[in-house]
């Protein structure tokens, strides 16, 4: 398969994960659709690294891997936190911080 | 042999993307993010990176998923309300993606990569192995692997604070206590610390 085919894969991943953060609520499924996306730039860069033969893309795939477990233990913390002090889940009604 | 892998992949891939999305409860999207997950696990192995495919198998659908897993369990589900701020905001939503993925698409093939279209070249046999992976990790990229582990630590300890149980006697440096306590529903200054109920 053309390295093209991926990267319009990853495209089309991207796009899901930015219609779901845009379109639902709950910040559980919001954290999901993150990792949607940094999946999506995770097959980019490995595709990438296989059209120029080059092992390094895929050392950058794994960083991506390890930001995103950070990203999701502290995203998964701050809902649990929001869960203890009995704050809505959702990010409609957690507008304090908007001006 | 290698399309037919190709396409089954994709259409796992894409169909537990959309699942992620569409679904209602947020333990069915955790379940289509897993399908999801492992289809991608599979085009890695189609584009010979062995070790980022075990890693995404391993770690992804194993221990992060199994925190969502855990995490949905205990907050629970629940639909989300009707309420809506910016009435309409649902509509444009699809069309904006839809621009995204127009825009993504002709950003990344109308460039001038000319080895978009072809296979790649003819790699060795050990290319994206473990041992290779290893070996790049531990030579070139020394320095961003210890902060990888440096930033793993600062979140597990910002995770525990976050979501850690914290006595009510003494909680005097907590990490809400500085925040502006009237902005906060009722209910809720009662439980935070005393730094917050000045």
């Amino acid at each position: 398969m053309n390295v093209e085919w991926y990267v319009v894969l990853s495209a089309l991943l991207f796009t899901t994960g930015a219609v779901g953060i845009l379109v639902r609520r709950s910040p559980m499924v919001i954290l999901l659709c993150l990792e949607l996306m940094l999946n999506a730039g995770n097959l980019a860069l490995v595709a990438f690294s296989r059209m120029v033969g080059n092992q390094q893309g895929q050392v950058f795939a794994i960083v991506v891997m390890v930001i995103a477990a950070c990203e999701v233990v502290v995203g998964l913390g701050l809902i649990v936190a929001l869960f203890r002090r009995k704050l809505p889940l959702n990010v409609d009604d957690l507008r304090e911080l908007r001006g | 042999m290698e399309a037919v892998l190709f396409f089954l992949a994709a259409i796992g891939a894409l169909g537990g993307a959309i699942g992620v999305v569409a679904m209602r409860n947020p333990f069915y999207s955790v379940l289509a993010l897993i399908v999801h997950l492992f289809s991608l696990a599979v085009l890695f192995l189609l584009l010979t990176s062995a070790f980022v495919a075990a890693a995404q198998v391993v770690v992804y659908a194993g221990a992060v998923m199994v925190l969502y897993v855990f995490v949905v369990a205990y907050v629970g589900g629940g639909g989300e309300s009707a309420w809506e701020p910016i009435p309409g905001q649902r509509l444009p939503a699809p069309l904006l993606g839809i621009a995204l993925f127009v825009e993504l698409s002709v950003a990344v093939l109308s460039s001038a990569l000319l080895a978009l279209g072809t296979h790649g070249p003819d790699v060795p046999a050990g290319f994206g192995d473990p041992a290779a992976i290893g070996r790049l990790l531990l030579e070139k990229f020394l320095v961003p692997f210890e902060a990888s582990s440096i930033l793993l630590l600062i979140a597990a300890v910002g995770a525990i604070v976050l979501a850690g149980r914290r006595r009510e006697d003494e909680g005097a440096v907590t990490p809400t206590g500085h925040s502006a306590p009237q902005a906060r529903p009722d209910g809720v200054a009662a439980a935070s610390s005393p730094g917050g109920v000045r």
